[in-house]
């Protein structure tokens, strides 16, 4: 797509951020342009062309913008600038750093530059001369708040080169010269540190991406314990507004096992931007014990900023996960909410006058979805190492129901599902995903099977598969109480209920705001498993239904003592003691 | 508005509809404002020399050949401390008599604050309501509506609130407010004496719909003013925000635009967020707390107007009446404050969130009871004592004309579980309960 001579363009047609500009040369579909409005830039994107009429979506408020204005075409996409410097870094959606911004309000066209250019990096070379590397190579690393980044050859360079030159271990800036190369033709090119990637295409520097085969630890029971995420996997969490969602993914990227979190607040609210800008320097991470921030990176579009740069915001995130997955690393990238990133695309098309699918959103939603998702994974590197992106994205359906496009269509797409009840969230059963209705698709992968018979137990998948049972059974001896009465049902009805709901609140529910509770390790969550399960298993003597309601009731209310204690402290093995006498008194004998 | 001596004046329409007219001219801003045979209108669409504008009183009447001055800006309000204590239409025009506002002129509808100059809201606002400070805490810098049936008492509730927060500023924005109900505020303020804190821009019954949507942008234009240039905690009310959204989708059906869910545009979620988004909390002190009514039609909250709104605020207060006491409550299973656990346990006694959970636990409990009572079934013991407890617990604590401190709302709280239930049956950390629980 490089020209010579920049196309340029005057300003035709304005309706809302759409503009259409008539244009003096060739422009490509989803090309970057700028439209000089007064003394600032405007950035758009090129998304339908006509003749010589480019329509485009401008990334900031049009708001004064005149017929005639002068625009000029850059002869390339979207692009996000890859560099040491990315983590712990707060950007828009179109990867503007929010910290440099001058002032208070954001001021249109104030693009500001992603990457520091005057840090130093200690740079080690990781190829020697007369290597022959391909794109996504690895020719040194830098110490990016301790994480190896990976200095690599830059995913636009197509077939193979040769490494001329590398600069020595020392310190050196992201625009320095740090190798040469030399590519088939005999040509030299430069590399720095530096490199740029259009959003919206996959970086493809990978030899292969099996299925995923390891679970993810995300220290969320409900999730971990019974529908478990593999690490490069992909899942969803829809639900009514207030049900969790938000809470869930903040508690995910803090709790999981990952070396990287790229966060893309797309389109909600700025508090909750700021709740992770004040919380996540604070916190450590539970692995290294460094700040969370330090490996974490958001891109900040929220709902009040421009639509079209919501759209790019995810992809955005989702090229810079690319980024540090061809580095060898474990990316956790959470997406909250895609649903906007979909009505973004809805008031785009709409304004196109587009003929629009079901509930105004383009025609080829699913497709757009479908797509997205499929740029996460577990990768073998082309140097035998691994890296993996997992995504995880919210939805938000209208009105609550999972009927609609952007549900339907990520079903489609991602292999684990976390569907959040209202009915749960209502009476504060927290998290409020409904366990019955959720799944993983993973736990049918022989290879992710095999993974928890060798690493976790043979019987873990096995209790795991008895406690799905024991909440089935228990919804439906519910739903006979309820039509029968307490009464018209027999003791054994009431037991198979408090056996679901020991489950229930012992293993699903989850305060995310304790300090203990919030994140549970495997090995803490398959011993509660098997103590619980432990407690469904046994014969007790109950006279009346009424009994086993106290019972369970006590029950409960010890265990949640040991879920609030730390594991296998003195306080929770004095409940743990407690407990066991408390059922043995009413064992059957 | 003046015309000045450069304006160029058309006198050519060339398409009228029921919200907008089209006419050939150049040099127009996309957003600008323009007299429109007299009337307020607003730049909406531009295709070459073809310029739509959207004319906020309606197009009745207007002829085909009738004035169009175009003002070079957009709709804008002078900004000062004279702002205080004065009544104002949705053109930021007085309505109380009184002399027109000598200030800063700003355009409204600007920028979004940038999310890292944001602090993140963390000073409780008490209301003395049990329903709020108990179980959905607010915050300074947080946006919530009322989710309420027309007939509820939203507004005297939201007067209350108002006038317990302890803001510097109170700004009210009224959208299709009822000749009654403007009355209504300007005297529950007069009469608490703080009149000079209250600065109002009201579209009432009266005036024509469309202008309601320039009231929002109005009232939070002021709100930046004292709370960015001031430092002063701003307190925005807006009712009605079903109105406004009935607005917008009047003017997107009458520019034939392809409606989404129940007629609605499909740029609501955009266009509501970017209201509410304006309640922020900034470093320096100075905050926008945004408290807001949505009315809901037959108490469905997924029609889309409720529904895009809880999907953008910090959470929901939703009015019920309880048919059990004969009181509106704040209901605590439909209402939600995101921004509580920022408060709760830290600025009220550590207690606190544990004994709101239980608290809810055990009332929805109650519900169970009475469902099973009203299919006729037994009830058990347990049943029995959480319906006595609920019973109370909605007289004591959920009804909006409880006014008490928040650690008499947590004794009253452990009084109840006491006089009804086990402590196993409560389940409350072990250290609340010995601290809390007097009982044997
Ligand atoms: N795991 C949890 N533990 C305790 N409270 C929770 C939990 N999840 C959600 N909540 C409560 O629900 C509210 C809404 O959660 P949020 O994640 O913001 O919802 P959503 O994103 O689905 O709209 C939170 O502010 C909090 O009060
Ligand atoms: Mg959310």
């Amino acid at each position: 797509m490089e020209q010579k001579n920049k196309t340029t363009g005057k300003v035709a047609g304005i309706i809302a951020n759409l503009v259409i500009i008539e244009v003096d040369g060739p422009v490509a579909q989803n090309e970057i342009c700028f439209i000089k409005h007064q003394e600032t830039d405007l950035m758009a994107e090129v998304i339908k062309i006509l003749g010589d009429s480019a329509y485009v979506q401008v990334f900031e408020s049009t708001r004064g913008l005149k017929i005639g204005t002068e625009a000029h075409f850059e002869g390339h996409m979207l692009e996000v600038t890859l560099g040491p410097g990315i983590l712990s870094r707060n950007y828009d959606g179109l990867q503007n750093n929010l910290d440099t911004m001058e002032g208070v309000f954001l001021k249109r066209g104030d693009y500001t530059d992603p990457l520091n250019r005057e840090t130093l990096w200690d740079f080690k070379p990781l190829a020697k001369e007369g290597d022959t590397l391909i794109a996504g190579g690895w020719l040194g690393e830098v110490n990016e708040n301790e994480m190896p980044h990976k200095i690599m050859v830059p995913f636009k360079f197509e077939g193979s080169y040769t490494l001329k030159s590398i600069v020595k271990e020392g310190q050196y800036k992201v625009d320095d010269q740090i190798a040469v190369l030399v590519d088939s033709k005999g040509n030299d090119v430069s590399v720095t540190m530096v490199q740029k990637w259009p959003v919206k295409m996959a970086v493809r520097a990978y030899a292969e991406k099996p299925r995923p085969f390891k679970p993810l630890e995300t220290g969320v029971r409900v999730i971990d314990t019974l529908n478990p995420i593999a690490e490069g996997g992909t899942g969803f969490i829809p639900g009514p507004f207030g049900t969790g969602k938000t809470v869930l993914q903040h508690a995910i990227s803090k709790q999981a096992e990952a070396d990287i979190v790229v966060i893309a607040a797309c389109g909600e609210r700025a508090n909750e931007v700021v709740e992770i800008f004040t919380e996540f320097p604070e916190l450590d991470d539970p692995r290294t014990g460094r700040k969370l921030m330090e490996r974490t990176t958001i891109i900040a579009n929220t709902s009040n900023m421009p639509v079209a740069a919501r759209e790019a915001s995810v992809y955005t995130a989702m090229a810079i996960g690319e980024y540090y997955r061809a580095m060898g690393l474990r990316v956790l990238l959470m997406a909250d909410s895609t649903s906007r990133w979909a009505q973004a695309l809805r008031e785009m098309s709409n304004r196109l006058e587009e003929l629009p699918g079901q509930d105004a959103f383009p025609m080829d939603l699913s497709a757009i979805i479908s797509n997205f998702y499929s740029r996460a994974g577990y990768v073998y590197l082309n140097n035998g190492e691994t890296g993996s992106i997992t995504f995880i994205g919210t939805v938000s359906p209208a009105g609550g129901n999972l009927k609609e496009p952007v549900t339907e269509s990520t079903r489609k797409a991602a292999r684990c599902f976390y569907g959040l009840s209202q009915a749960r969230a209502d009476s504060k059963r927290y998290p409020a995903i409904d366990s019955i209705d959720s799944y993983s698709k993973y736990l049918e992968y022989p290879e992710v099977q095999k993974y928890y018979s060798e690493n976790v137990s043979d019987t873990w998948l096995e209790k795991v598969i008895i406690a799905k049972d024991i909440l089935l059974r228990g919804k439906e001896a519910h739903e006979q109480i309820n039509i029968l009465g307490d009464d018209g049902v027999l003791i054994s009805f009431h037991e198979r209920f408090w056996n679901s709901e020991l489950i229930d609140f012992v293993i699903l529910q989850q305060d995310a705001f304790d300090s203990i509770d919030s994140s549970t390790s495997i090995e803490r969550q398959e011993y509660m498993l098997a103590k619980v399960l432990d407690v469904t298993e046994k014969e007790f003597d109950f006279k009346h239904f009424e009994d086993v309601q106290t019972f369970f009731k006590n029950i409960i209310n010890l265990f949640k003592q040991m879920n609030y204690s730390d594991f296998k402290s003195d306080k929770f093995k004095k409940y743990e003691v407690e407990l066991e006498e408390l059922y043995s008194k009413h064992l059957k004998n | 508005m003046e015309k000045q001596a450069f304006q160029k004046v058309y006198a050519k329409i060339t398409n009228i509809t029921k919200a907008t007219v089209q006419l050939k001219a150049q040099g127009v801003g996309y957003d600008e404002i323009a007299m429109v045979h007299g009337r307020l209108g607003q730049v909406v669409k531009i295709i070459g020399e073809n310029v739509t504008l959207q004319v906020f009183s309606g197009t009745e009447g207007i002829p085909t050949n009738a004035e169009v001055i175009f003002m070079g800006h957009p709709p804008r309000l002078k900004v000062s401390d004279q702002l205080a204590g004065r009544f104002f239409n949705a053109y930021g025009e007085p309505i109380d008599g009184g002399p027109e506002v000598e200030g800063e002129i700003r355009d409204i509808g600007s920028p979004s604050v940038n999310p890292v100059r944001r602090a993140q809201p963390s000073q409780l606002i008490a209301t003395g309501i049990a329903g709020i400070d108990l179980n959905n805490s607010l915050v300074t810098g947080q946006k919530i509506p009322f989710f309420a049936d027309p007939d509820q008492p939203y507004n005297q509730v939201m007067a209350n609130v108002a006038l317990r927060a302890e803001a510097d500023k109170i700004i009210l924005g009224g959208m299709g407010l009822s000749n009654d109900d403007y009355l209504f505020f300007k005297n529950v303020f007069d009469n608490a004496g703080a009149l000079d804190r209250i600065i109002s821009f009201v579209n009432t019954t009266e005036n024509p719909p469309v202008e309601r949507l320039l009231v929002p942008d109005m009232a939070l234009t002021a709100a930046e003013y004292f709370a960015v240039d001031k430092n002063e905690k701003v307190l925005v009310l807006l009712t009605d925000m079903t109105l406004f959204a009935d607005a917008l989708s009047i003017v997107s059906n009458r520019m034939d635009q392809i409606p989404s869910k129940d007629s609605m545009p499909g740029s609501l979620y955009s266009d509501l967020a970017r209201i509410y988004e304006k309640a922020v909390q900034f470093p320096s002190g100075g905050s926008i707390t945004i408290i807001a009514v949505t009315t809901l039609s037959g108490g469905d909250i997924t029609h889309a107007i409720p529904d895009n709104t809880g999907y953008i605020t910090e959470g929901q207060l939703f009015l019920r009446r309880d048919t059990d006491i004969g009181k509106v409550i704040v209901d605590p299973f439909r209402s939600l404050s995101r921004l509580k656990q920022l408060v709760i346990g830290t600025q009220t006694r550590p207690d606190h969130p544990q004994v709101m959970n239980a608290a809810i636990r055990l009332y929805a409990d109650a519900a169970n009871a009475k469902t099973k009572m009203e299919n006729g079934f037994d009830l058990t013991d347990y049943d029995e004592r959480t319906m006595v407890f609920a019973k109370e617990y909605s007289d004591k604590l959920l009804a909006i004309d409880v006014n008490v401190d928040t650690e008499v709302m947590l004794d009253i709280s452990w009084k109840l579980f006491q006089d009804n239930f086990t402590k196993a049956e409560v389940g409350i950390k072990q250290e609340f309960m010995d601290k809390h629980w007097k009982k044997e």
